[in-house]
């Protein structure tokens, strides 16, 4: 299985199901044989096994999930929390809302495990405002799982007792960091906070608070079930597992693929079928619009957290956007800094006003009228927030930026004299044929040739 | 907690208020609401969901509605309500249209939807169409980028879309007529309809709409075409690892408290510019006190890590 050439439907097994989201599919599949094990065990062992596993945080970070549990303070006989994070808003990412439509009730037992291992007797789920029928899923499946008695009152007669709550965000990136996650559950502007103190500490109201992200407590009944030792049959040493792999963009075929951590992305693109007929691949993102970009000679760099860092970039959500040679590369970064500049929650000065002036000097060399100090401007104004801003949001903003300009450095000097609209007619990487109403430049520009 | 009364936090200035059914209706659903959390003040976020499902927009009426049911001044409401791009300052109209412009939908032809729309129907971005039916947005990522370009209304998915598809089903919203998602419900609920069901109030639709669209299966049709498959689990592949799965789960004592129990502020600091959330015997007052003096701190500065990357 090492060699990573197969894929592994874990978490996507029972996508394919009839009326996969309802309980009865989930228990005809062998579901909550993960939270029986668990609570046979002591709330210890069972942190020792997702331990022993080697999970890492899904979400991006990767950090090791049992790790995260373990940091915990002894109990002082007041509340825990689990708070799960599904606010899954990083551009290009779309693993946790396909997952949470199609089999929610893996991440209402991952829930339960979770919270009896940490000792947390009121655990949330807090998904992002913009998915309605996953909402809607959601909440049913904590209902028909506290009719089961999965939740509630003295789960499955152990005598533990368990509530969980679905939270609907409002719309706002800022909350899939997990401190600001944390405030706006609390009914506050999702702002972040400093760390430390660290959520394991002082998390939601001030106690102690484990935030996991979606697929990593999906993937804990699994090794509840299978054990330590079958999961580490997927994946490598130090990025041990299955994944979800989101292919996107111009590939023949879009969607999502599990596989071991440590495929390539030669691999998954083989499985998807290529690059869009009759093109290339110009430059791919490994793990969301936050991850340095990659180019073809990238593509057989093992997906793992440690490789893809040692290759420039980081393994993020494994959000794998594929864009080929029709596309502009300013465009596409212009682009990515707008979010960045519109999703800045203003807290901290240089993500809030770096991202403005970011969005800015790149919006005219979008438009053909950027400056010889452009470039330089962009790479001081990146040095200015990365490792300065309170938060990753700032940091994640520089990094299409400064990996563009790395790669693709030409494409930024012609925005000195031709609009990337010019020299990439946006109708050649659309899939569908029409005529640009519009040359797509920005209705105001600043800078000397405004 | 959710005694509401008639006057207005944070200030004399009079506001729009709900007639007494109203309010009492309103104050009902609001109870529910914040019996989900240890602390009231987490109701607020699907209380303003409330408040639009009833107004169609965050309304001084619902402001101060919010305001009063949690004991905070209208201007802690307000802050909130407008950091949220999902929370209205205007009347919303019955459907809100998000064409995703993030760059991998826009790139894939998102942008020649966007173009498409706002011409046709002679509005801006978050502006409303005259009779009120539709409200244009661009939008950002959506998490369905599998399926670009994507377009959303009242956040339900259409999937794969193209202007001719996008004008169709927005010319079927015009006429009046129910529309389906790609992934969804069987028909796309009103604004208010939504907002409604996302304060919490379940509208009976889960098991409407299909589980998983193409894109979402296709790694695994590939698994299946190909016989690949993850590990066996260890021991029985059909069962539980080495166990019953009917063994008796051994009696838990994770932890001595009940569920439900009030939290207690914690003696550190959340966070650097607020005292520490929950502690409920706080007044509007206090509150208000505290972020005057919050006015002159400065945040203790670069936290110097920010290794930590989004959705940790």
């Amino acid at each position: 299985m090492a060699d990573a050439t197969t894929l592994t439907p874990v978490l996507s097994d029972r996508w394919d199901a009839e009326r996969s989201w309802t309980l009865r599919t989930y228990e005809s599949r062998g579901g909550y044989r993960g939270l029986r094990n668990a609570l046979a065990m002591d709330p210890a062992d069972v942190v020792t096994a997702v331990k022993d596993s080697g999970l890492r945080g899904r979400g991006g970070a990767g950090f090791p999930t049992g790790m995260k549990w373990g940091f915990l303070p002894e109990p002082d006989g007041g509340p825990r929390y689990l708070v799960v994070n599904a606010d899954e808003s990083e551009p290009g990412t779309c693993k946790d809302v396909p997952l949470m439509m199609a089999d929610p009730q893996v991440l209402v037992e991952g829930v339960a495990i979770t919270s009896y291992a940490i000792g947390c007797h009121h655990a949330f789920i807090y998904v992002r405002g913009e998915v309605v029928h996953v909402y809607r899923r959601l909440l049913q499946a904590v209902e028909e799982a506290y009719a089961a008695g999965y939740l509630g009152r003295d789960v499955l007669g152990s005598g533990y007792d368990l509530d969980v709550t679905v939270h609907a965000g409002a719309g706002a990136y800022i909350c899939g960091e997990e401190t600001a996650l944390l405030d706006s559950l609390e009914g506050r502007r999702g702002q972040p906070r400093l760390k430390p103190p660290f959520p394991a500490v002082a998390g939601l109201y001030a106690r102690p608070t484990v935030v996991n992200n979606v697929e990593s407590v999906a993937s804990v009944p699994g090794i509840l079930v299978g054990g330590a030792d079958w999961f580490r049959r997927m994946g490598t040493d130090r990025s041990p597992g299955h994944g979800l792999f989101s292919l996107s963009g111009h590939v023949q075929r879009p969607g999502q693929y599990e596989a071991p951590l440590g495929i390539t992305m030669r691999e998954l693109l083989a499985m998807a079928g290529g690059v869009r007929e009759g093109h290339e691949l110009k430059f791919w993102t490994p793990g969301g619009s936050s991850t340095p970009i990659f180019t073809a000679e990238h593509l057989d760099v093992p997906l793992t957290y440690e490789e893809v860092g040692a290759a420039g970039s980081m393994l993020g959500t494994r959000a794998l956007q594929v864009f080929d040679e029709t596309v502009s590369v300013v465009k596409a970064v212009s682009r990515w800094t707008q979010f960045y500049e519109h999703e800045s929650c203003g807290k901290c000065t240089p993500c809030r006003e770096g991202t403005f002036w970011l969005a800015q000097v790149l919006a005219r060399l979008e438009a053909g009228r950027g400056t010889a100090g452009d470039i330089d401007l962009l790479l001081d104004l990146c040095d200015n927030i990365l490792g300065k801003a309170f938060c990753a949001l700032g940091d994640g903003a520089t990094s299409p930026i400064t990996s563009a300009i790395q790669h693709f450095r030409e494409e930024f000097e012609a925005g000195t004299h031709t609009p990337a609209d010019v020299l990439f007619p946006p109708e050649r990487s659309a899939l569908f044929p029409y005529t640009p109403r519009r040359t797509g430049r920005p209705a105001t520009l600043t800078g000397v040739h405004a | 907690m959710t005694a509401v009364d008639q006057t207005v936090p944070g200030g004399g200035r009079s506001r729009a208020a709900y007639d007494e059914g109203t309010r009492a209706r309103l104050a009902a659903d609001a109870a529910r609401v914040v019996a989900r959390y240890p602390d009231p003040r987490s109701a607020l976020l699907p209380l303003l969901h409330l408040v639009q499902s009833e107004d169609g927009y965050v309304s001084p009426a619902g402001i101060a509605f919010c305001a009063a049911t949690l004991d905070l001044s209208a201007a802690q409401v307000s802050a909130v309500a407008t950091f949220y791009t999902q929370y209205k300052r205007r009347p919303n109209g019955e459907y809100t249209v998000g064409v995703c412009t993030n760059t991998l939908c826009a790139i894939m032809g998102g942008d020649a939807i966007w173009e498409e729309l706002t011409d046709r129907l002679g509005v801006g971005h978050d502006e409303t169409t005259a009779d009120g039916r539709i409200t244009l947005e661009r939008i950002e990522c959506n998490a369905a980028c599998d399926y670009a370009p994507v377009l959303m209304i009242n956040w339900e998915f259409f999937d794969n879309q193209t202007p001719d598809s996008a004008a169709e089903v927005v010319g079927r919203l015009i006429a009046g007529e129910p529309v389906a998602p790609t992934r969804g419900p069987a028909q796309v609920p009103t604004f208010r309809e939504m907002s409604r069901v996302l304060a919490g109030f379940p509208d009976g639709r889960a098991d409407e709409g299909v589980g998983a669209g193409g894109p979402t299966l296709r790694g695994l049709a590939l698994a299946r075409e190909n016989g690949w498959t993850a590990p066996p689990f260890d021991g029985d592949p059909g069962g539980p690892a080495g166990g019953d799965a009917s063994g008796e789960p051994a009696s838990a004592a994770a932890g001595s408290t009940p569920a439900g129990s009030a939290p207690e502020p914690g003696g550190t600091q959340s966070s650097v510019d607020r005292p520490a959330a929950g502690a409920p015997e706080r007044t509007a007052d206090q509150e208000r006190a505290e972020h005057r003096a919050d006015d002159t701190s400065e945040p203790a500065g670069d936290p110097g890590t920010t290794e930590t990357t989004k959705e940790s």
